[in-house]
């Protein structure tokens, strides 16, 4: 269908391909939650990038319940990604829409659906603590800096 | 245009294209048909011309079988695709040179869509239908004399007596919006008819009340650009394209190409359409103010913005609102559809297409959409246009900083909002010591005010560090304190206060892991100041002190922190604080030590309403309190007033939903036996619960018993909200009348900045919330906006008024 013609499912709200492997549940039902969540993860922050800025910035959407900073599983310290629970899921969409792909403390970050937040998933589920991606990534982020990192001078 | 979104406009008809697709021949031709025809008009090997007719042919075959379903298509594609009118009226005028029957069929069902379109309110539907009912006459479907009747029927309406004023604009505007495509064809086939149609335009136009005018104005004065009540600009383009003979060159039509064979067609005449009489409940669009901050001379070399009252700037405008409305929900492909404009080799596009998204941002009352889907808009236009984009946005920038010392109170925030949002996406790259001028000026000019209140948000965004570095020295006054608590019961001198030594013991108790009794007991024997002869005993200062602050600093580490704290000592809150003055004590406590970070105030207050240990009127009373006159003028003080009112009005609102759904749930049992539909989802039983859609339990018929209790709450919540209003009402007359007075004895001009952000203030109340705060109008004219009250005053609530009436 020709893409002039203005249409509920759009793409910036779609699901993306991540599917959280740890889910208790069949697919189908992960996938039933990711299409009704009003909870969306947010990735690829700076370590240093705060609730307050989260807040400021999601909240052009609509207000939510709570926001949930992820945490490095040892040092209990943010490691780059969080969760915000809006109270509907169109605010959800809205930042879905025109949030995800745009800049927070000069990083684009990435907003994705999240079947819902349970108790332990706001740990990195890294074996040094923080995200598993920051122990495959081979370049050096300033803003995402590894524990041997940091010590260096 | 209209504040309604467009998927509220829609029919239900696309609902169809998701059903799943049934497997059937029928249905692949039914698609593909669907496909030709949304699709004509894009870029092809083939010109336009061919594709139509090549479309037309396939079409008329196939009229005997997909009849109905290829009328509803080229309906559908008529109001969706407005700026696509000429390639639709073509490709209809082409079916009806083939079959004068289907002709006649579709204008039948246009016509319908027309007046369905009248009486549901769907205004934007209801004047391209028009609009493509008038250009048939172009393609020879519709006879000009019935088109001709039918304008002035809808003039007509605007004769009416007793009606409000909004309607009768929308019935003038829909007609002068069809001239640009239809005017020549009247003026060569019915010129006197067509005078005798603008002169009672003209007449209507010179008695109408423009008393709103002032009210959706972006800036104060008119210069340098004037801005045009919207009707009175497009009057004043139509009259200019008259001057030129109705010599239209910027639509595009395709049915001259075919002139000989339409021209043989047989025309059909639109039956009698009457304006639907006017109904209470019918709500029309808002008059609106024509946004202009360009002209031809801060465009550079090339292509000419055409002037304001030419009829091109008109449809230019309007083709682009088309396309953001369209678009809005896709911000990538917006930007691309907003560069790829048809005619953008014909006009300066890039300011065109800036002027129209600020048209929209600073759009009175309100925007029509989020003020993010502007600011992400414009990132997208940056990053797809980096050569120019950039810095006619930035010319733009400084075209608004200039002028800001008119701009209204709430433009000027958005701007601040936009601002500090899109530096934020660009590293807050700006060459400050450009506007180092405004530093000579008064503090409380909009000027300085401005990069002040930016600077406040851009920390928000980032944190204190970074914006000390980035500013240039001699703007350190503006920079934004450190957002830090100040704890006094640690500071300096903290051992003459009364409550230190509680305080200290309410830390170690907290830390200790304490339950909430054990708070109250620490603090029981802190002497209470006041005398214990009003309502309120519990009422003990002293204790909301140490209480409140001693336990916010113990959270200041994060807004979780804060909020975690609040939750488990939420019952000490609610001991303490019972009357409105001791939630005002709450408040003053919470603002001795987080002043410094307005961010923090604003969450706790928010927290503090929704876990009902303050009442929303207590924070209206805080705001104009004397203690923070100091603070009055500082954007973060309004931020709290408007999410405070907004909190009321979601209040009220659910809770009148709940009841309609509730009601509706009865009425459905009562009236028969049948089981009503069932509820889908859990029943949720705490309608107080923030849900999505809050519904008291769903698998049980709600007791007539329930319904009562619902409407009881539902008048208390609305008894609150009247409440709430004619507080905040009230205390802005008694601030402004106070100065208003005072200057008058001192001699003094009333006019001081002070004044204007003030009277600011109060206009934006009315206009942000002004589908609430319309439900009481009567009471607040007949409680507070009496005759005798100042005029400068009593002018702003007669503005608003004035937008419905």
């Amino acid at each position: 269908i020709g893409i002039e013609m203005p249409t509920f499912a759009s793409p910036s709200v779609e699901l993306s391909s991540y599917r959280d492997r740890r889910f208790k549940g069949s697919a189908g039902e992960l996938q039933r939650l990711l299409r009704t969540s009003s909870t969306l993860y947010v990735g690829n922050l700076s370590f240093y990038t705060t609730e307050e800025q989260i807040y400021e910035l999601f909240s052009k959407c609509g207000d939510f319940k709570n926001v949930i900073m992820g945490l490095d599983k040892i040092e209990k310290t943010p490691c780059g990604f969080c969760f915000v629970e809006y109270h509907s899921r169109s605010d959800a969409e809205n930042a879905m829409r025109y949030i995800n792909g745009t800049r927070l403390h000069d990083r684009i970050i990435r907003t994705d659906w999240d079947a819902g937040f349970v108790e332990g998933r706001q740990y990195g589920r890294g074996k040094t603590g923080g995200q598993v991606r920051d122990e495959y990534r081979t370049y050096f982020d300033e803003g995402r800096p590894r524990r041997d990192e940091r010590y260096q001078r | 245009m209209s504040r309604r979104r467009p998927h509220e406009e829609e029919d239900g008809y696309d609902r169809a294209y998701r059903k799943r697709r049934r497997v059937s021949e029928n249905q692949e031709i039914e698609d593909r048909l669907e496909s030709l025809i949304l699709r004509v008009g894009e870029k092809s090997t083939s010109s336009l011309e061919s594709n139509l007719e090549g479309l037309a042919s396939v079409l008329e075959a196939d009229l005997a079988s997909f009849r109905s379903k290829i009328l509803r298509i080229l309906t559908d594609c008529a109001i969706k695709m407005p700026e696509k009118c000429t390639i639709y009226t073509t490709l209809v005028g082409l079916l009806n040179a083939k079959n004068y029957n289907f002709g006649g069929e579709f204008v039948e069902y246009m016509v319908r869509n027309l007046k369905d379109s009248l009486k549901a309110c769907k205004w934007n539907a209801a004047r391209y239908s028009l609009r493509f009912l008038a250009d048939l006459v172009n393609c020879h479907v519709i006879s000009a004399g019935s088109l001709l009747q039918l304008l002035d029927n809808m003039v007509d309406a605007a004769k009416e007596d007793g009606v409000p004023q909004v309607r009768k604009d929308w019935y003038v505007f829909a007609v002068l919006s069809t001239l640009p495509w239809v005017g020549r064809e009247l003026y060569e086939k019915k010129e006197q008819s067509l005078e005798h149609l603008l002169v009672s335009i003209e007449v209507f136009l010179g008695k109408r009340s423009k008393k709103h005018h002032a009210a959706l104005r972006v800036w104060a004065l008119d210069t340098p650009h004037p801005q045009e009540e919207y009707l009175d600009c497009l009057w004043a383009q139509i009259r200019k394209l008259r001057q030129d003979n109705w010599a239209e060159k910027h639509i595009p039509r395709p049915y001259l190409a075919f002139d000989s064979i339409l021209c043989e067609a047989l025309q059909h005449n639109l039956p009698t359409i009457l304006p639907p009489p006017h109904h209470d409940s019918y709500q029309y669009p808002m008059p609106h103010v024509v946004f202009r901050m360009f002209d031809y001379t801060d465009c550079p070399e090339g292509p000419i913005l055409p002037g304001a009252h030419s009829i091109e700037r008109f449809l230019i405008e309007e083709h682009l609102h088309q396309i953001i409305e369209m678009h809005h929900l896709e911000r990538k492909d917006c930007a691309a559809h907003l560069l790829n404009f048809p005619y953008k080799s014909k006009i300066p596009l890039d300011y065109s297409i800036v002027e129209v998204i600020f048209a929209e941002l600073f759009h009175m009352p309100s925007p029509r959409y989020l003020e993010i889907v502007y600011g992400s808009i414009l990132i997208e236009l940056c990053k797809l246009q980096p050569s120019t984009m950039p810095q006619v946005l930035a010319q733009a920038t400084e075209i608004l900083f200039i002028r800001i010392d008119t701009m209204n109170t709430a433009c000027f925030d958005r701007f601040v909002n936009w601002f500090a949002y899109h530096l934020s996406n660009f590293q807050f790259r700006w060459s400050w010591e450009d506007w180092d001028s405004c530093l000579q000026l008064d503090p409380e000019h909009p000027r300085p005010k401005f990069v002040r209140e930016v600077l406040l948000k851009a920390l928000r965004l980032s944190y204190h560090q970074r914006i000390k570095e980035m500013m240039p020295e001699p703007f350190e006054s503006l920079i934004p304190a450190k957002p830090e608590p100040k704890f006094k019961y640690a500071a300096e001198g903290a051992g003459s206060l009364p409550g230190t030594t509680h305080a200290h013991k309410l830390v170690v108790s907290i830390r200790a892991k304490c339950k909430p009794e054990e708070v109250l007991h620490v603090l029981k024997d802190l002497p209470n100041s006041r005398h214990d002869d009003d309502a309120d005993s519990r009422f003990n200062p002293l204790k909301i002190d140490v209480f409140v602050q001693t336990l916010l600093n113990l959270g200041s580490k994060s807004f979780s922190h804060s909020f975690a704290a609040i939750s488990k000592f939420h019952y000490v809150f609610k001991e303490l604080a019972d009357s409105e003055e001791a939630q005002i004590c709450i408040l003053r406590n919470m603002f001795e030590l987080w002043n410094d970070h307005q961010q923090m105030m604003c969450v706790l207050i928010d927290k503090m309403l929704k876990t009902q240990i303050i009442e929303c009127s207590a924070v209206a009373n805080w705001i104009f309190s004397k203690e923070m006159s100091g603070e009055f003028t500082k954007l973060y003080l309004w931020e709290i007033l408007h999410l405070t009112i907004r909190k009321m009005s979601k209040h009220v609102s659910r809770l009148g939903r709940e009841l309609a759904e509730a009601r509706e749930r009865l009425r459905h049992a009562e009236s028969d036996s049948d089981e009503s539909e069932d509820g889908d989802g859990e029943g949720n039983n705490n309608s107080s619960k923030h849900g999505i859609s809050g519904v008291g339990d769903d698998h049980e018929k709600p007791s007539e018993d329930m319904v009562d209790r619902m409407e009881e709450r539902l008048e208390a919540a609305q008894a609150d909200q009247k409440n709430l209003f004619l507080i905040i009402f009230q205390r802005f007359i008694m601030i402004l009348s106070e100065h208003l007075v005072r200057c008058d004895t001192d001699g003094r001009d009333f006019n001081t900045h002070w004044y204007k952000w003030t009277i600011g203030r109060l206009q934006q109340v009315f206009l942000v919330h002004h589908e609430q705060v319309q439900k009481y109008s009567s009471t607040l004219e007949t409680l507070l906006f009496t005759q005798d009250l100042d005029p400068h005053i009593l002018e702003v609530f007669h503005q608003f008024t004035s937008l419905r009436a």
